[in-house]
Order: structure tokens, then C-alpha cells, then sequence
């Protein structure tokens, strides 16, 4: 006996989710998606535990270049860093040219790449995608910002705390709502449980289950992508990056 | 589908995995890497596994490469053996 011609033929009437991977993957075996992202989870964690050092060794020498002028600035040791300064940016040590072409590519497409991750997460029950596909577009679209400045200011807009926040939070989501189903007198992640606050008929609630599941799995899946780049980028010191 | 496009593009397969193992510059390996993947996902579409070959084109061909190049960045370019 096989289940896959029962998939084929029920998923619509079961789930109302035309995507049959999508019913697939987060409601029938929701459990494999689950566990899938604890593997993800535990290797940001464990790239974590492996590289980051926490132990600031500061820098005998910092490279500054002077905005207006453009000229580039080597400080030795004992030398006064400009670091409030408007009018001098600390840029990294390894010499990458200065290019505004790069930098104002980089600022424009970023917003769109996020907005195409989001839809890609929203839209997984009708067309490809999903939580996995769109969390790693909105990782990639971080890990672009740090390629095209620097590693720094990627850090200052979503630091190492955050993101490791986030990964848990993802995780705690999709754990959570099965969870939730559990306390409503069902199986662990049957979402049609949920149908009770989430005020729709159940079939409808397995869909809106799956939307929820994926969102945490594009959460968690983001801020591991992130991290890992993070750490191996700057070899765990996180100063100074690709 | 046209089975000439598919043979076209397991040949490329074939050729850029072997590039890829054998070549000593690991930046180079990298990319070679991505562009394996790619192909790989074209190979996907074809056989209509969109949401695989989706995958494969976003952590694959993406943000893998982009780690590798990190870790060559931080470590050296080529390969002791």
C-alpha cells in the first residue's frame, strides 16, 4: 500500500492548499519539517560554539577614509581614532576600492530581494516556495547589505543577540503551535485544532496552520544564515568581514 | 521535454563536478560549486520538482557559495594536497 496516490487525490479537500509539497511537507509530515529545522538550528549553534571568539583583541592599525575628500587615512597604534566623527568612516583593514556603484546597487535591490523572500513565504501554499526557500532569500538578503558595506554596519542593523533570538523564536513558533493543538484534546501539530481561535472551519484551519509553521521556519532559517555568515566571515571576531 | 537540453545539461553536470573536486584552487572550487548547482536545478525544473529545484537555486547556488568564499577568505586558497 502506498500513501502517495492518498496525497495526490485528498490534499485539496483535506488541507485546501493547492501546493501538494507544501501539505506535504509542513501538515502531513509535519514532524520532518520540524526536526529539519532543529538540524539547521543546532548547526548555526554549533558554527557558533566553534568559531566565535569573545575576546576582543583591538587592532594595532585602523584604516579611515575622509568622506568628502575620499582620501584613505592608516592610524597606527597610539594615534587618536576619528570614531564620532561624521566625516571619517572606519573601513576594513584588508583594502577592498571604494565603489558607489556597488553601494547603491546594493542599497536598491535589497528592499525588493525582501519583499520577493516574503512573498515567497506567503504565497508557498499556491506556487513553489515556502518557508525554507524564503528564509534563506531573506538571509542572502542580509548577507548581500554586509558584502556590499561592510560587516559592521550589517552587525549594527541586526546584531549577534538578535539573531540568535530569532533562531529560537523560530524554532519555539512551529513547537509551539503543535503544542497548541496538543492542548486543545488533539495530535501534537493537527492544526485543524486550532479552528476553535483562529475562527474558521477546520480544513481552512490546517491551511492557516501551515502558514503559521512556515513563517517560523523562514524566521529561524534567516537568522541561522545570517549567523553562519557572521561567524565565518570574520572568523568568529566580528570585526571586519568579506 | 526535449531530451537533447536534458542530455546537454547532465554532460555539464558531469564536467563540473569533476572540475570541481579536482581543481586546487579552492576559490575556484567554489565557484565551480555554485555554478554545479545551478545546473542542478535546471535539471530539476525540468523533471518538475519546482519546489526542489527552488531550494537548490536559493541555498545552493546562493548562500552556499557565499559561505564558501567566507570560509576561503579566512582560511587559505589553495589546497595542501
Amino acid at each position: 500500500m502506498h500513501v502517495s496516490p492518498y496525497y495526490i487525490e485528498h490534499t485539496l479537500e483535506d488541507t485546501s492548499v493547492p501546493n501538494i509539497v507544501t501539505s506535504i511537507l509542513a501538515d502531513y509530515r509535519g514532524y520532518d519539517t520540524m526536526f529539519e529545522t532543529v538540524v539547521i538550528f543546532t548547526a548555526g549553534i554549533a558554527c557558533i560554539f566553534l568559531l566565535r571568539i569573545f575576546r576582543r583583541i583591538e587592532p594595532e592599525t585602523r584604516m579611515y577614509r575622509h568622506i568628502p575628500t575620499g582620501i584613505t587615512l592608516r592610524i597606527e597604534k597610539g594615534g587618536k581614532f576619528p570614531s564620532g566623527s561624521k566625516e571619517f568612516e572606519h573601513i576594513d583593514s584588508v583594502w577592498v576600492p571604494h565603489s558607489l556603484i556597488i553601494k547603491t546597487t546594493g542599497r536598491l535591490i535589497v528592499p525588493f530581494i525582501q519583499i520577493f523572500a516574503l512573498y515567497v513565504i506567503a504565497h508557498g501554499h499556491h506556487s513553489p516556495g515556502g518557508g525554507f526557500q524564503g528564509g534563506v532569500i531573506l538571509g542572502a538578503s542580509m548577507i548581500l547589505f554586509a558584502v556590499t558595506f561592510n560587516l559592521r554596519s550589517a552587525i549594527q542593523r541586526m546584531s549577534e543577540r538578535v539573531t540568535v533570538i530569532l533562531c529560537s523564536l523560530g524554532i519555539f513558533i512551529y513547537a509551539g503551535t503543535g503544542t497548541l493543538c496538543m492542548l486543545f484534546n488533539s495530535n501534537y501539530l493537527d492544526y485543524s485544532a486550532l479552528s476553535g481561535i483562529l475562527g474558521v472551519d477546520p480544513v481552512t484551519a490546517r491551511s492557516h496552520g501551515i502558514l503559521i509553521v512556515e513563517v517560523g521556519v523562514g524566521i529561524a532559517v534567516m537568522a541561522v544564515m545570517v549567523s553562519l555568515y557572521y561567524n565565518l566571515a570574520s572568523a568568529g571576531r566580528h570585526d571586519e568581514g568579506l | 521535454m526535449i531530451w537533447q537540453v536534458e542530455f546537454i545539461i547532465l554532460i555539464i553536470v558531469l564536467v563540473l563536478a569533476i572540475g570541481a573536486i579536482s581543481v586546487l584552487d579552492l576559490l575556484g572550487a567554489a565557484i565551480l560549486f555554485g555554478a554545479y548547482s545551478f545546473m542542478m536545478c535546471l535539471l530539476w525544473a525540468i523533471m518538475g520538482a519546482v519546489d526542489v529545484a527552488f531550494t537548490e537555486a536559493s541555498v545552493g547556488a546562493g548562500v552556499s557559495t557565499v559561505l564558501f568564499v567566507a570560509a576561503v577568505f579566512r582560511t587559505s586558497r589553495r589546497t595542501k594536497d
